[in-house]
C-alpha cells in the first residue's frame, strides 16, 4: 500500500489514481502460511535435495548396514522400516526412500513445471487469439478445443505414450499439449470477459491496434487470475504426471519419481510398510500446500475463480 | 427461444462429437505396430501379410477407412476385435467384449453417484450456511486436501485402515462377474469408498462457492436488508439459480466415473472399462480403443450437453442469448 504522503511541498506521486480503491495487501491466514512454508521447502529441494541426500537415489543399501549387534542373521534390506540408517526406510530393492524422494523432487516438479508452462504458452495465446479474433476463429478454435476436452486425459496420454513412448521430453510435451485446452477454456472467456468492457469500446473508438488492445487492455486485466489459476493447473499437472507414473508409463526406472515410487512399493502396503505412502505424502504436502495460498489469493482478489476450477 | 436455443446447443454437441470421431481415428492410427502383423506373428510372409490386410481394410486409405468407421459406428456395428486380449479372442464382437465391462462400470459408477450427490449436496450448504465457522472451515479443509492429492493415495489410505488395521474389507475386488448379492456388495464396497470420497469433495467445493458466490449478488443484499433470514434467502432465493453450475460439476463428474477411474480400478484390480481400454492400447486393439474412446467421449460430450441444458431452462437469460 502507498504510504500517505500528507507534506505540503513535496513531490506527488499518484501510484494510482486519485479516486480508485486503495489496493489492498495479501493477508495469509496460518494455512496460507503453512502452505508456503511447505512450497518453499520444496523448491529448495529441487535444488539442493540431491546434495542433502544421504545416499545415492540408485543405490542398493548395504546389508551390514542393518545388523543388529548380538543378533547372528543378515537382515533383509527392503521394506525397512525407519531406523537411523534410513530415516524413512528402504524401498523393495532396499534403496533409501529419503533419498529417492529428495531426489525425486527435481524430476516430479521439474517436470511438471515445465508442462505447466508450455500449457499456459499455447493456452494463452490461443485463448486469447479466440477471444479477440473472428467469430468463426472463435467457432472453429473452440470446438476443436471441446473435442480434445471430452477425451479423459489419462487416456489421452497413454495412447500418446503407447505412440511414441515415454522419455522426459515427450512427458513434457504431451502434457503441455493436454492441459492448454483447459487453460485455453480460461483465458478464453477471461479475454472476452474484458473485451467486452466499456474500456476496450473507447480504445477501439479511439482508434488503438488490436495489438495494442491486447497488450495494453487485455492482458493486464487477466494476468492476476490466470496466475492464480496457474498454480491449480500446476496440481492437477503434478497429479497427472504421478498418476501417468503410476500407471509405469510416466518416468522410467532407475529415475526416481514421487508417482512411479508409489508403484514400486504398491506390494509392501498389505505388509503395512510406509515405503508407498511416503512419496504419496511428498506430493500431497505440495500439492495441499499449493492449492492453499491459491484460496487465500482468490479469498483476497474475490474473483469468481470457483467457476473456473474445472 | 428454448427450443431454439436447445436445437442450437444439441448441434453443437454433434459438431463436437464428429471432431471428437476424427480426433480417435487419427489417434489411434498413430499408435505403432500394424495389426496384420502382430496377428500372424511369427507366421508372417509378405504374401499373407499383404492378404490379411486386404481382408482387413487396411490397404484403404486413410479416409475412406474413417468413413467405413463412422458408418459402422453409426449402424451400431463396433466391429470385431483384431488383436484381443487372450488367446482366441482375435474376431470377437467388440460388443460381446466391452459389454461385461460396461455393466460393472455403470454399476460402480451409479452407486456413487446415488450415495455422493445427495450427501455432498447437503454438506456443500450446510457449509455455505455458516461461512467461517468451525463447521464450514472443516469442511472447506478437509474437500481441499481431498482434491489435491492424488487419486492412489485416497484408496491407499482406505485400505491401510479397512482392511489392513481393522481387516473389515478386502483390499481386491476380484469379480468373476456371477457374485450376488451380499459378495457384490463387498467388492464393490472399497472402490465405492475411494470415489465417493473424491467425488464428494468436488462437489462439496463447488456447492458451497456457487451458493456463496450467489450470496454476493445485489438481489441477495436486498433480500438481506428487507430482513430476509439467512435460511429462507439461500433455500428460496439462491437455491434455485445454483442449479446450472452444480449439475455442470455433478456432469463433468459423472464423466469422470465413466472414463477417468483408471487408477481406482488398477488399484482394486477391479474389471471396468477403463482398464479394458489399457489392455486394448497395450495390445494394439485399434478397434477396442476406438471403441472406448468413443464411449467416454460420448458419455461426456452428452452429460456436458444435458448440464448445460439444464441450465437453460433454469435460467430464463441463458434463453435468450445475445
Amino acid at each position: 500500500m502507498p504510504e500517505e504522503d500528507n507534506t505540503v511541498g513535496t513531490k506527488t506521486t499518484f501510484q494510482e489514481l486519485p479516486d480508485a480503491p486503495p489496493r489492498r495487501k495479501i493477508r495469509f491466514t496460518v494455512t496460507g502460511k503453512i502452505g508456503i512454508f511447505f512450497v518453499v521447502f520444496w523448491i529448495l529441494m529441487v535444488f539442493i535435495g540431491p546434495y542433502l541426500s544421504p545416499y545415492n537415489e540408485a543405490d542398493i543399501l548395504d546389508e551390514s548396514l542393518f545388523i543388529v549387534p548380538g543378533g547372528d542373521e543378515y537382515p533383509d534390506t527392503d521394506y525397512q522400516p525407519p531406523s537411523k540408517v534410513a530415516y524413512l526406510g528402504t524401498d523393495y530393492l532396499g534403496r533409501d526412500t529419503l533419498s529417492r524422494i529428495l531426489y525425486g523432487a527435481r524430476t516430479t516438479i521439474g517436470i511438471s513445471f515445465a508442462a505447466t508452462l508450455l500449457a499456459y504458452l499455447l493456452g494463452v495465446t490461443l485463448g486469447i487469439a479466440a477471444a479477440v479474433g473472428s467469430e468463426w476463429l472463435d467457432m472453429s478454435l473452440s470446438r476443436i478445443n471441446d473435442a480434445f476436452l471430452s477425451i479423459p486425459t489419462i487416456m489421452m496420454g497413454l495412447v500418446v505414450i503407447a505412440a511414441v513412448g515415454s522419455t522426459i521430453p515427450i512427458l513434457i510435451v504431451m502434457t503441455g499439449f493436454i492441459y492448454a485446452t483447459s487453460v485455453f477454456r480460461v483465458a478464453r472467456s477471461l479475454g472476452q470477459d474484458v473485451m467486452v468492457s466499456d474500456f476496450v469500446e473507447a480504445a477501439k473508438v479511439r482508434g488503438e491496434g488490436l495489438w495494442w488492445i491486447i497488450t495494453r487492455e487485455i492482458l493486464p486485466n487477466v494476468v492476476m487470475p490466470l496466475a492464480t489459476d496457474f498454480g491449480l493447473r500446476f496440481v492437477w499437472i503434478i497429479l497427472f504426471i504421478s498418476a501417468l507414473s503410476f500407471l509405469g508409463l510416466g518416468v522410467q526406472p532407475p529415475m526416481s519419481d514421487w508417482g512411479s515410487m508409489v508403484k514400486e512399493n504398491l506390494g509392501g502396503l498389505p505388509y503395512g510398510s510406509i515405503a508407498p505412502l511416503m512419496p504419496s505424502l511428498a506430493i500431497a504436502t505440495l500439492t495441499i500446500s499449493i492449492n492453499l495460498i491459491v484460496d487465500d489469493i482468490s479469498a483476497h482478489t474475490g474473483g469468481k475463480l470457483s467457476n473456473r476450477m474445472i | 427461444m428454448l427450443v431454439q436455443a436447445i436445437i442450437k446447443r444439441i448441434f453443437i454437441g454433434v459438431v463436437t462429437l464428429l471432431v471428437v470421431s476424427i480426433i480417435i481415428f487419427i489417434g489411434t492410427s498413430l499408435l505403432p505396430g500394424d495389426v496384420a502383423n502382430i496377428i500372424l506373428g511369427q507366421m508372417a510372409t509378405p504374401e499373407s501379410l499383404a492378404a490379411l490386410r486386404e481382408h482387413l481394410g487396411l490397404d484403404q486409405p486413410p479416409h475412406t477407412r474413417y468413413l467405413m468407421w463412422l458408418g459402422n459406428l453409426l449402424s451400431g456395428d463396433l466391429g470385431m476385435s483384431k488383436a484381443g486380449t487372450g488367446v482366441g479372442t482375435v474376431g470377437t464382437e467388440i460388443s460381446v467384449m466391452i459389454q461385461p465391462r460396461l455393466v460393472n462400470t455403470l454399476r460402480l459408477a451409479g452407486m456413487v453417484a446415488l450415495i455422493s450427490i445427495p450427501m455432498a449436496m447437503g454438506l456443500g450448504l450446510l457449509a455455505s450456511m455458516y461461512p467461517g465457522s468451525r463447521i464450514d472451515r472443516a469442511i472447506t479443509f478437509t474437500t481441499l486436501s481431498i482434491i489435491s492429492v492424488p487419486d492412489f493415495l485416497v484408496a491407499m489410505i482406505l485400505v491401510m485402515v479397512l482392511a489392513v488395521q481393522l481387516g473389515w474389507l478386502p483390499s481386491i475386488a476380484y469379480m468373476s462377474g456371477n457374485e450376488t448379492g451380499w459378495q457384490l456388495i463387498r467388492a464393490l464396497l472399497m472402490p465405492t469408498l475411494t470415489l465417493v470420497t473424491i467425488v464428494s469433495a468436488q462437489i462439496i467445493r463447488m456447492t458451497r462457492a456457487t451458493i456463496l458466490n450467489i450470496m454476493s449478488s445485489p438481489y441477495i443484499e436486498m433480500a438481506i436488508l428487507k430482513g430476509v433470514p439467512r435460511k429462507r434467502i439461500i433455500l428460496r432465493h439462491s437455491l434455485l439459480n445454483t442449479i446450472g453450475p452444480i449439475v455442470n460439476v455433478i456432469a463433468l463428474n459423472m464423466a469422470w466415473l465413466i472414463g477417468g477411474v483408471v487408477i481406482v480400478e488398477t488399484v482394486f484390480a477391479y474389471p471396468g472399462l477403463a482398464k479394458l481400454m489399457i489392455d486394448g492400447v497395450q495390445t494394439r486393439d485399434l478397434p477396442l480403443v476406438q471403441a472406448c474412446a468413443m464411449i467416454f467421449c460420448a458419455t461426456y460430450v452428452i452429460l456436458i450437453m444435458i448440464a448445460d441444458m439444464a441450465s437453460i431452462i433454469s435460467n430464463p437469460r441463458l434463453r435468450h442469448p445475445k
